[in-house]
């Protein structure tokens, strides 16, 4: 791909779903993505991060605003767009039927060009698993499995969206050697996160979102020195008054420990 | 954890190919290997109605009706009557009971009749005693075969004589017994379920998984998933029609008095018209429990009035045009044409219009309104 144009272009997105009264789940966010680099989308669950990400993947339509993925929009260039890029959503049971090696398999005839489904299951450290059944293997197994279906077709632009969430530390890790993997392969990738550890570790850039807009954009090591902080975890703080925990959910950092639970939006969706 | 991520990483790409898979025959393959690995759903496609042929077959198999049963009222001519109603050939069996207790089988069902004599107030008065009662249920055919045999028997034990001569036939053809008045329902059965549960519940269950909001996040065409799940559900059935058909002749001698060409017709045509109501069924229900009672409810009164397992006339006139219209019932009518009548497709034409209607209209609206997330 000519780098003339950013990975991702957003502006103005607005997401409300009906309902009494409204949920506006997304409210006004503009970002850039370039092209080869690795973008984050932090922030607690609530906040926007799966319905502004299903947006860019084409899986939900915007109330308003204009989305433009590398270099094409969604309403005219749909099968040209899931050619080239890779998706793996927060929630998904892949048949409990096939075994590892029939599901990565039936993802790549799905693409025009793509790696060997082998390949992509070593990518992710499954390739001992290939003939066990997808109900036989263990639920980090299974997520990456599913990261493993979003690479198989080589996608120039990959959306993870909370893929290490609910992962044991072992999965984890190798989900994080993947997205280095494709990132210094070339590939523009985005993913969602509440973790502090991981936006700080896999991404170029971060886009910190609280209750539907940016609240902080730039690289990890401009936001902790322009709020003169020793961690994103402080620079959230900062910026929303509360705490991010490891659970997704913020707390507020009065002595009441309990954790504050916000409208859920587009999370669960 | 700060800035680990400035180690060198390996960045070796792996080899990008053009091409070498088919996504549909993919697609058909899962659909083959997830059918193949879910024991109890063959079991419903294959095992269940074979079953069915089984048990229905043997407790219908063709056989003389049952000897009625006769309760002959205690008192003075009894034992003559006993006798002349037991005689060979009378097609009866009696037995000498008091009244109430008499009465008390026929109501229970017991007994399919109770005669009971008056006494004769004098010796000779004959008029009198020939008073005789029938006690019958008139709705039961076995109660109402039972006073028109002890009418004759006993008329005959009193002197009767009669004037024609006659000769009986029996007749026990293959085509004409219950068995094979009940494959062709069974078959129409058979495809209505697997239509309804191959199709319906199958795309249902993918949307609760998210496994079709997943597919539509990848190039793959829908039309192609729509059509492989369709065309797994054709090859499924094949077998599931073959071992009916060849089951059936096999235990019960069944055979298709049509052509066989016309069968698989129909047989084509009900499994497509099913598969896109199942897909209708499917296109915006977002629940295993939904789609559960929604096909159960589309099921249960084709189960009952089309015609399966006894003929549909038996509801009033008023409901047949209703009843004509149910795609199981045209399905089975025409199948029963062809197999049992040796009609030819063409003669069947209303059903097939039916059917034709069905599918198309059902496909129509569900490739419409279809939802993928």
């Amino acid at each position: 791909m000519t780098a003339s144009h950013p990975a991702i272009r957003v502006t103005d997105l607005v997401k409300r779903y009906p309902g009494r009264p409204p949920v506006e789940a997304v409210r006004g966010l503009s970002l850039e993505v370039q092209a080869g680099e690795c973008f984050g989308l932090l922030g607690p669950n609530g906040a926007g991060k799966t319905t502004t990400i299903e947006i860019l993947e084409g899986l939900l339509a915007p109330t308003s605003g204009s989305v433009e993925v590398l270099g094409l929009r969604w309403a005219t260039d749909e099968h040209r767009l899931r050619e080239q890029i890779g998706i793996s959503l927060q929630e998904t049971r892949l048949s409990d039927r096939l075994t590892v090696g029939e599901t990565i398999r039936l993802f790549r005839s799905f693409y025009a060009a793509g790696i060997d489904p082998d390949e992509a299951l070593a990518m992710v450290g499954l390739e001992s698993k290939s003939r066990a059944r997808v109900d036989a293997i263990s639920g980090g197994e299974r997520q990456r499995l599913a990261v493993a279906t979003a690479i198989v077709g080589w996608p120039e632009l990959l959306f993870l969206d909370e893929p290490t969430t609910g992962l044991d530390p072992q999965s984890r890790r190798q989900i994080w050697d993947l997205v280095e993997r494709c990132r210094a392969c070339g590939h523009t990738v985005l993913l969602t996160t509440h973790f502090m550890d991981e936006a700080e570790r896999l991404c170029d850039r971060l886009a910190i979102i609280d209750a539907g807009k940016i609240i902080a954009l730039g690289t990890p090591a401009e936001l902790v020195a322009s709020f003169g902080v020793a961690t994103l975890d402080d620079v959230f703080l900062k910026l929303a008054g509360r705490r991010l925990t490891e659970s997704g959910w913020t707390e507020t950092v009065s002595a009441d420990p309990a954790p504050e639970r916000p409208r859920t939006a587009g999370e669960s969706s | 954890m700060n800035g680990a991520r400035k180690q060198p990483v390996q960045s070796t790409a792996p080899a990008v190919r053009r091409g070498g898979y088919s996504p549909f025959w993919e697609l058909v393959r899962s659909r083959f290997l997830e059918f193949c690995r879910e024991p109890e759903v063959v079991f419903w496609v294959y095992g269940f109605p074979v079953l069915m042929v089984l048990s229905l077959g043997i407790a219908y198999r063709e056989r003389a009706v049952p000897e009625p049963r006769v309760e002959v009222v205690a008192g003075a001519a009894t034992v003559a009557d006993a006798a002349a109603l037991n005689r060979p050939g009378s097609g009866l069996t009696a037995v000498e009971s008091p009244r109430v207790v008499a009465l008390e089988r026929l109501r229970t069902g017991r007994a399919d009749l109770v005669i009971e004599r008056d006494e004769p107030v004098l010796e000779r008065d004959e008029a009198a005693a020939a008073a005789i009662r029938y006690h019958f249920d008139p709705s039961r055919p076995e109660s109402v075969l039972a006073r028109d045999r002890a009418r004759d028997a006993l008329e005959r034990a009193a002197g009767r004589s009669d004037l024609l001569a006659v000769e009986d036939v029996p007749q026990t053809a293959p085509g004409s017994r219950y068995i094979d008045f009940l494959i062709p329902g069974l078959m129409g059965l058979s495809l209505m379920g697997g239509g309804l549960w191959g199709v319906g519940f199958v795309a249902v269950e993918m949307r609760v998984r998210k496994l079709l909001k997943r597919f539509l996040a990848t190039p793959m065409r829908r039309w192609q998933f729509l059509l492989s799940i369709m065309v797994s559900r054709m090859a499924f059935m094949i077998p599931e029609m073959l071992l009916l058909v060849c089951f059936s002749r096999w235990a019960f001698g069944v055979r298709i008095f049509g052509s066989p060409w016309a069968v698989a017709a129909l047989v084509l045509l009900g499994a497509v018209c099913f598969a896109g109501i199942g897909l209708l069924v499917a296109s915006r229900t977002k629940t295993l429990e939904a789609v559960n009672g929604i096909l159960n409810l589309i099921m249960l009164p084709m189960w009952m009035a089309s015609g399966v397992f006894f003929p549909r006339e038996r509801y009033p006139d008023a409901v047949q045009p209703l009843l004509r219209a149910m795609p199981l019932t045209a399905l089975v009518d025409a199948l029963r044409g062809v197999m049992l009548e040796g009609a030819s497709l063409a003669s069947c034409w209303p059903e097939v219009a039916t059917l034709v209607a069905w599918g198309a209209v059902t496909f129509a609206v569900a490739l419409r309104i279809f939802r993928w997330v």
